[in-house]
Formats: structure tokens, C-alpha cells, sequence
């Protein structure tokens, strides 16, 4: 069974199908890619994912865990991270602490245990520290630690909400537009830091993306969205070579 | 190493600020005028810190902080008045009953508010001060508009010891719960909470807990107040009290709980300290929280700063 499996997904607002009849079953350590032109219902099939709207119709399961009706906090906890188009960090708390935010429910202690700082409080610290610093290290961010999120160049930002996303252990990423605003050496350098993720964290990766050179690059599976529903999927190459979705794309 | 300094200039900074308090009252360098203010600079360290988490740290404007002190006040008071006992039990029990009041109000405001943000949380809690003040006002057991008199000034100046712990207190605990877990995930629904939400922290369950610790010290504060003054009115916890807080606690500065401390006592000092220039007073106090204001946050002090650490670089370079 696949790990991501969305059946007849659908949400409308007000008269506005922003996704109708949405399917898609990715496989466990698949690199999967969702495109389509501005519009389509891309991040809406995020947050559908995520549980910030919740469908009016249709199915979402993840590895038999059933997501509608789930809060985004407890779809998190099941195992879905996600970052944002518009980057959403903390920005007035520090880097590291961007990525302790994200291990508050893998790395426990009681309130108590803060107010009266006992040992407990010391030693699941330490843990947490030694933990964001690992996985800010996989970015290079390790040197940023202590500056604050907001003043990061906009690159570092983007890898940060990537880090902080994988800071909760998730088995599947989404990715919405990691490569927005990137230059070609930017984009170049992020897709081999998203396929080597893949492989160091073992997870599986959803992501939207308009740069055609990082899908065709890394994506092995493709579904194109138009007006909210599945124009074409299937394999990368196969897919970017379909008349429909060039037409989508580029017109008749 | 680095938690060791921490805890280290913490330790001093209470004992130095004891001692000299202390030795100020022993010595009777403070005339009855500045004694009287001792207590009062307590209190509005503890009220602004406690608002200070849900403003600064939880990044919601509360309006309605004298309305969680009014409920401690009110109920340690109660208490003192009826129940018989020494005086430093009795204290200490009437601070613990008017937090735990307080608190208790805090959840069931918050449980109701959490679905507002921004100016509907602030015009909300403002309501919440006006309701608890009306309901005061017109209780058979509060006295209403005579309010409560008499209570057995069991925190003022004389049992300065207890409200110095009290303080110390309040803002130990709020500065360890910010720099935890919990105090981290309140910030960061502070910066984004839908970011928040996205990486598994319940949005709902840290603003309740940021309400009701803030809510706590607020009713501790309350009843310190009570044990101070010996009289309290429904109109003593107006609207301008809770501003008065907020002025405290936006010239401190947001989130910075030192920042809240120091603030607390130059506004509570200020009014007294100009009295001399009489009639003047009250303009020359405005004037001086819009300089105060102007220059926090104007990025006039950084200049300054900047400045002079430059001029000691050139210094050490030559």
C-alpha cells in the first residue's frame, strides 16, 4: 500500500471548486512532484494535506492513518511536515530555536520541570541542542545558530523551514516552492540538499515547484493541476512531454 | 558554563537589590513618601512582568490585566477579613487564594477568547475588566461601591521581605517557563502560528497557558495590593489601571522581561519624584514616558550604543 494515498479529494469556496476529484498514492522514499499553472489548487491540496482546510469530500490516509477531520498540530504528529510558499519562520527567536520548536513533542519534559529547572529540564535540553544542531549541520546552518530566523539571507531562510519541518521526523514532506525566489545556482545546489534528505532521513518528498529544471531534475512521479483538477500524472518525463499540460502551460 | 553565569548574576542581582533595599529602610535614608512607594513598585513588577508573557511573549494585546487583579485582590481580602490567623499565614494564604481566583478567571476567559486574535482579543479583554468591575460593583458580599475596608495590611512596607519573594518569584518562574519548551512554543505562536500548528504545537493549549500563568501573578499581585493600601473600590481596577500595565510593559520593551522590571519602577518612581514641580506634575510625567518611549525605541539608542562601543574599538586600538 502506498504511504499517501488521497482519494476524490475536494474543497470549494463559495461557488469556487478550488480542488475537486483529487487522487494521488505516493510510495514510500518516492520524490513526487506536483505542479501546475498559478491557481491550479496546489497549495490547497497542502493544506487540505495538512489540515488547515478541512474537505468537504474524499479520502486522505497516511501509512493507514486516517487525516480528515485531523488538526494540523495532531496531522503533524502523525507524520506529514510541510513548509509554506510564503516562508512562515519564528522569526524573533534564534535559529536553533526555530528547530526546538519542532522537537517540543519528540523531546519532553513537564512544566514543572521548567519553573523549578530540574534535572530533567538540563538534560532533555542538552538532547534538544545536540539534535538541532545535527540537523542544522546537514544545511550548514550550524554557524547562524544563534542569530535571529528573520535576519538569515532569504536562501538560508527557505533551508531553515526545511530543517524546522524535519525536526518533527516526518515520513512524508511537502514542500511548496522550495526553489521560489532562488537563483539557478540556488536551485541547483537545494536539489541535491532535497534528494540527499531523501535518502539521509529515509522519508518520502511531495512537493510543488514551477522551476521545470528542479522536477524534471529530481521528481520521479508528476500530477499537474489545472482549475483544481488533475490534468495528467505519471511519470516525470512522460508527463512534461504531454501535449495537454504544455498547452496548459504555455496556451494553445 | 554559560547557564552557570546565568544563574550566577540572577543570584546577585536578588540579593544585592534586597540588601540595598534593606539598607535604605534601616538606615531611614527613604523619607514616608518614597517608603510608601516601595511596595507599589512591587506590585507593578509583578503585573507587568504577568502581562508582559501574554503581550510580549504570546503577542496578544490584553487589556484587561487589572481585572485579574481585582479578582485576587478581592478574594485575598475576602479572605483575610473573615478567616482569623497570624499574620504571615495569613498572607500567604490570602497571595495563593487570590492567584489561584485569578487563574481560574484567566482559563475561563481564555477558553472563550482563544478564537480572537489581535484588536477583537484586545476590545474583549477590555470588556472583561468593565464585567468583572460591574459585577463587583454590585455583589452584596463585596460591599459594592464602598468596596472593602479594613483588610489587615499584612504587605506593606514593614513585611517588605514577603512581597521582595513574591516578586522574586513571579519572575523567575515566568522567565524559566519562557526559556523552556513551553515558553518557546508561546513565542512561536506569537511569530506564526500557523507555522506552529505545522510542526505539532496545539495553538489553543499554549494561549490558555499563557493566560492563566499571566493571569496568576496578577491576582497574587491583587491581593499584595490589598494587604497594602487596606481599602479597595471596583473603581480602583479600572480601565487605566490596565493601561497604566501596558504603558509598563511597551516601554520595557515586548518580550523583555528586565526591560519590564526596570520600567516598572521608573513609572511608579516618576509621579512621586516630580512632585515637587506641583501643578506641572502630570504634564512633565507625559512628557517624560514620550521621551522614554522615543528613545527606546527609536533607534535613537543604538546610535548611541553603537557610538560608544565604536569609541572604546578605537580605543583599544591604540
Amino acid at each position: 500500500m502506498a504511504l499517501l494515498e488521497v482519494k476524490n479529494l475536494g474543497i470549494a469556496f463559495g461557488g469556487l471548486k478550488a480542488v475537486d476529484n483529487f487522487n494521488i498514492a505516493i510510495e514510500k522514499g518516492e520524490l513526487y512532484g506536483l505542479i501546475g499553472p498559478n491557481g491550479a489548487g496546489k497549495t490547497t491540496v497542502f493544506n487540505l494535506l495538512t489540515g488547515v482546510y478541512q474537505p468537504d469530500t474524499g479520502t486522505m490516509e497516511l501509512d493507514g492513518t486516517d487525516l480528515v477531520g485531523k488538526a494540523p498540530a495532531d496531522i503533524c504528529r502523525c507524520g506529514i511536515a510541510r513548509t509554506f510558499q510564503n516562508i512562515r519562520l519564528f522569526k524573533k527567536l534564534s535559529v536553533r530555536d526555530n528547530v526546538k520548536v519542532a522537537l517540543h513533542n519528540d523531546v519532553e519534559y513537564s512544566l514543572l520541570a521548567s519553573i523549578f529547572r530540574l534535572p530533567s529540564y538540563f538534560s532533555r535540553e542538552k538532547a534538544m541542542n545536540e539534535k538541532s544542531r545535527e540537523i542544522l549541520e546537514v544545511f550548514g546552518l550550524e554557524k547562524y545558530e544563534n542569530a535571529y530566523a528573520a535576519n538569515l539571507p532569504y536562501g538560508k531562510q527557505r533551508e531553515l523551514e526545511i530543517a524546522r519541518a524535519l525536526a518533527t521526523e516526518p515520513k512524508l514532506l511537502l514542500l511548496d516552492e522550495p526553489a521560489a525566489g532562488m537563483n539557478p545556482n540556488e536551485t541547483a545546489e537545494l536539489m541535491e540538499t532535497i534528494k540527499l534528505i531523501r535518502d539521509k532521513f529515509d522519508i518520502t518528498i511531495l512537493l510543488i515547484e514551477h522551476d521545470m529544471k528542479l522536477v524534471a531534475g529530481i521528481c520521479e512521479r508528476l500530477t499537474v493541476l489545472n482549475f483544481g483538477t488533475e490534468l495528467a500524472s505519471g511519470e516525470t518525463s512522460a508527463v512534461l512531454n504531454d501535449p495537454k499540460v504544455i498547452t496548459a502551460y504555455l496556451g494553445e | 558554563m554559560k547557564v552557570d553565569k546565568k544563574i550566577i548574576v540572577r543570584v546577585l542581582a536578588i540579593v544585592l537589590s534586597y540588601a540595598l533595599i534593606t539598607f535604605l529602610l534601616r538606615m531611614g535614608l527613604l523619607n514616608r513618601q518614597y517608603t510608601a512607594l516601595l511596595i507599589p513598585i512591587g506590585v507593578n513588577i509583578m503585573l507587568a512582568v504577568s502581562l508582559n508573557l501574554v503581550t510580549g511573549f504570546l503577542g496578544e494585546l490584553s487589556l484587561g490585566h487589572a481585572g485579574f487583579m481585582s479578582i485576587g485582590a478581592y478574594a485575598g481580602a475576602l479572605f483575610s477579613l473573615h478567616v482569623e490567623m497570624p499574620a504571615l499565614p495569613s498572607i500567604l494564604l490570602a497571595m495563593v487564594i487570590g492567584g489561584v481566583t485569578a487563574a481560574v478567571f484567566g482559563f475561563l476567559i481564555g477558553v472563550p477568547v482563544l478564537r480572537l486574535r489581535g484588536d477583537y482579543l484586545a476590545i474583549v479583554t477590555l470588556a472583561f475588566g468593565e464585567i468583572i468591575k460591574s459585577v463587583l460593583n454590585a455583589l452584596s458580599f463585596t460591599n459594592g461601591a464602598r468596596g472593602l475596608s479594613k483588610i489587615p495590611l499584612n504587605a506593606n512596607y514593614e513585611h517588605y521581605t514577603i512581597v521582595f519573594i513574591a516578586v522574586v518569584i513571579t519572575v523567575l518562574v515566568i522567565a524559566n517557563v519562557v526559556d523552556s519548551r513551553h515558553g518557546r512554543a508561546v513565542c512561536s505562536v506569537r511569530d506564526n502560528y500557523i507555522a506552529a500548528e505545522s510542526v505539532g504545537i496545539h495553538v489553543s493549549r499554549f494561549k490558555i497557558l499563557a493566560f492563566v500563568i499571566g493571569a496568576f501573578f496578577a491576582g497574587v499581585a491583587g491581593a499584595i495590593y490589598a494587604h497594602n493600601v487596606g481599602i479597595i473600590k471596583p473603581t480602583t481596577f479600572d480601565y487605566n489601571q490596565s493601561i497604566e500595565i501596558l504603558v509598563i510593559v511597551v516601554l520595557g520593551g515586548m518580550g523583555s522581561i528586565k526591560g519590564s522590571i526596570i520600567a516598572a519602577i521608573i513609572l511608579t518612581a516618576l509621579p512621586e519624584v516630580l512632585r515637587g514641580a506641583d501643578d506641572m506634575r502630570m504634564l512633565l510625567y507625559s512628557i517624560a514616558l514620550i521621551a522614554m518611549i522615543l528613545i527606546n525605541q527609536s533607534g535613537f539608542k543604538e546610535k548611541l550604543l553603537e557610538r560608544f562601543h565604536s569609541g572604546k574599538k578605537q580605543k583599544a586600538g591604540e
